[in-house]
């Protein structure tokens, strides 16, 4: 439990998406004009991350790492597929957003009319797609720290979107150079945004 | 061959480099342009593969723009782009094994950059082969050309080296002179972003935003 925790709080502050990584700057950049419809997004995010993240999960662990066909037959001792681990894993998010996608339209039709129009978009999300890399990378020992980790890294990115929507609704009364306004200046505000962050580094519960 | 490298071919291929580029005017690929720009090496190696994988997957869309329904485009140009990917990824492997193991995750990450998709989006769906490839190759080479200036000043005052040979001599560093750490660390990528963008559209006034 205190593992979970641990890595919930990590991927939210230490290993920020945003800031220590830079995934999903794209639509960060594009949508974070104003703080409702980047609050939209931003738990668009973590919806997606926490269910492809599990799922991803046990491909991993089941189907595409050395050894992981085990359960199969012994044979398959060697087999090593991670090769395929690409197109898996952005098959199962392209197919994971539809899904997503029409459940919601199905069930909750007021959440489709605030989340709807983000979630196609969320497909080619450098986060969501990172997130399921970095699991790779890190090895998570079981599906629950896989899913803490999706939860905290989708809680971050919504951290850092909110709040540069936030600085940039206020910046719409400043007197910016014209060669920086929009793109240059929201990039600077990033970048000290990032810095400020950066004081979290080295924080362990 | 005239006819190959026509007015319009040209317009494509250079459109890019400056007033259409795909990271500071157009914004698109960004993750990647920052993620991997600390030193010069690997932000070349990515420039590269990038081009290739753009030029190539907008080849192969531009092949079938007519025969994709178009409802399930996105999976299409999603799958077609993750086999080049793992092509690469795999080359890189073999070939270059440390680059391949600084660029970590963010090989992988090239299936999700938004210089692909945007391309093969507003490009390749309604255009011929060659006129998609030369195009994938002038987007490739501007978000390249971004990647190396910013890895560039990155290598120099970050470490004061370049491919990993140190430039700045070591009299300098017994006079007391000292490299900036701030400029490995993640958020001074975003400040060079902003002002290679600062230049760029202080020259280009048509390009300012408002």
């Amino acid at each position: 439990m205190e593992n979970l925790a641990s890595i919930f709080v990590k991927s939210i502050f230490v290993d920020n998406m945003i800031f220590a990584f830079f995934l999903g700057m794209c639509s960060y950049l594009a949508v974070s004009k104003n703080v409702k419809t980047s609050m939209g997004l931003g738990i668009a995010v973590i919806f997606v991350l926490v269910i492809t993240l599990p799922v991803n999960y046990l491909l991993e662990n089941y189907v595409l790492k050395e050894g992981a066909l085990q359960w199969l037959s012994p044979s398959l001792k060697t087999m090593d597929l991670s090769y395929l681990a690409f197109i898996l894993f952005i098959a199962v998010i392209a197919a994971m957003t539809q899904l997503v996608e029409m459940v919601v339209e199905k069930f909750t039709p007021s959440l489709y009319a605030s989340l709807g129009i983000f979630l196609p978009l969320i497909a080619v999300n450098c986060a969501i797609m990172g997130g399921s890399l970095f699991m790779q990378q890190r090895a998570f020992n079981n599906v629950a720290e896989a899913t803490s980790y999706a939860l905290g890294s989708g809680v971050g990115w919504l951290l850092a979107i909110v709040g540069l929507a936030a600085i940039r609704e206020k910046m719409e009364y400043s007197d910016v150079p014209a060669p920086l306004r929009g793109l240059g200046i929201t990039f600077i505000t990033v970048a000290l945004m990032g810095i400020a962050f950066m004081s979290f580094s080295g924080l362990k519960i | 061959m005239s006819k190959l490298i026509s007015d319009k071919t040209k317009a494509v291929f250079l459109g890019p480099l400056s007033k259409n580029n795909p990271i500071t005017v157009q914004v698109l690929g960004i993750c990647s342009a920052l993620a991997v720009t600390a030193k010069l090496e690997p932000a070349l190696v990515m420039g590269l593969s990038v081009t290739i994988i753009v030029a190539f997957s907008n080849v192969i869309i531009s092949l079938l723009r007519n025969t994709i329904p178009n409802r399930i485009r996105i999976i299409v140009q999603l799958v077609v782009v993750a086999a080049l990917v793992t092509i690469v990824s795999e080359i890189l492997k073999a070939f270059a094994y440390d680059v391949s193991v600084q660029l970590s995750v963010y090989i992988g990450l090239i299936i999700t950059n938004c210089i692909l998709m945007g391309r093969l989006e507003a490009f390749a769906m309604g255009n011929k082969p060659w006129e998609s490839f030369v195009d994938g190759l002038g987007n490739g080479f501007g978000y390249a050309w971004i990647l190396v200036v910013v890895a560039f000043f990155r290598e120099l005052f970050g470490s004061g080296s370049l491919f990993g040979f140190q430039v700045i001599p070591q009299a300098l560093y017994d006079a007391g002179y000292v490299n900036n750490g701030l400029m490995i660390l993640p958020p001074m990528a975003l400040i060079l972003v902003a002002c290679i963008i600062w230049v760029h559209r202080s020259r280009n006034k048509e390009l300012q935003e408002k």
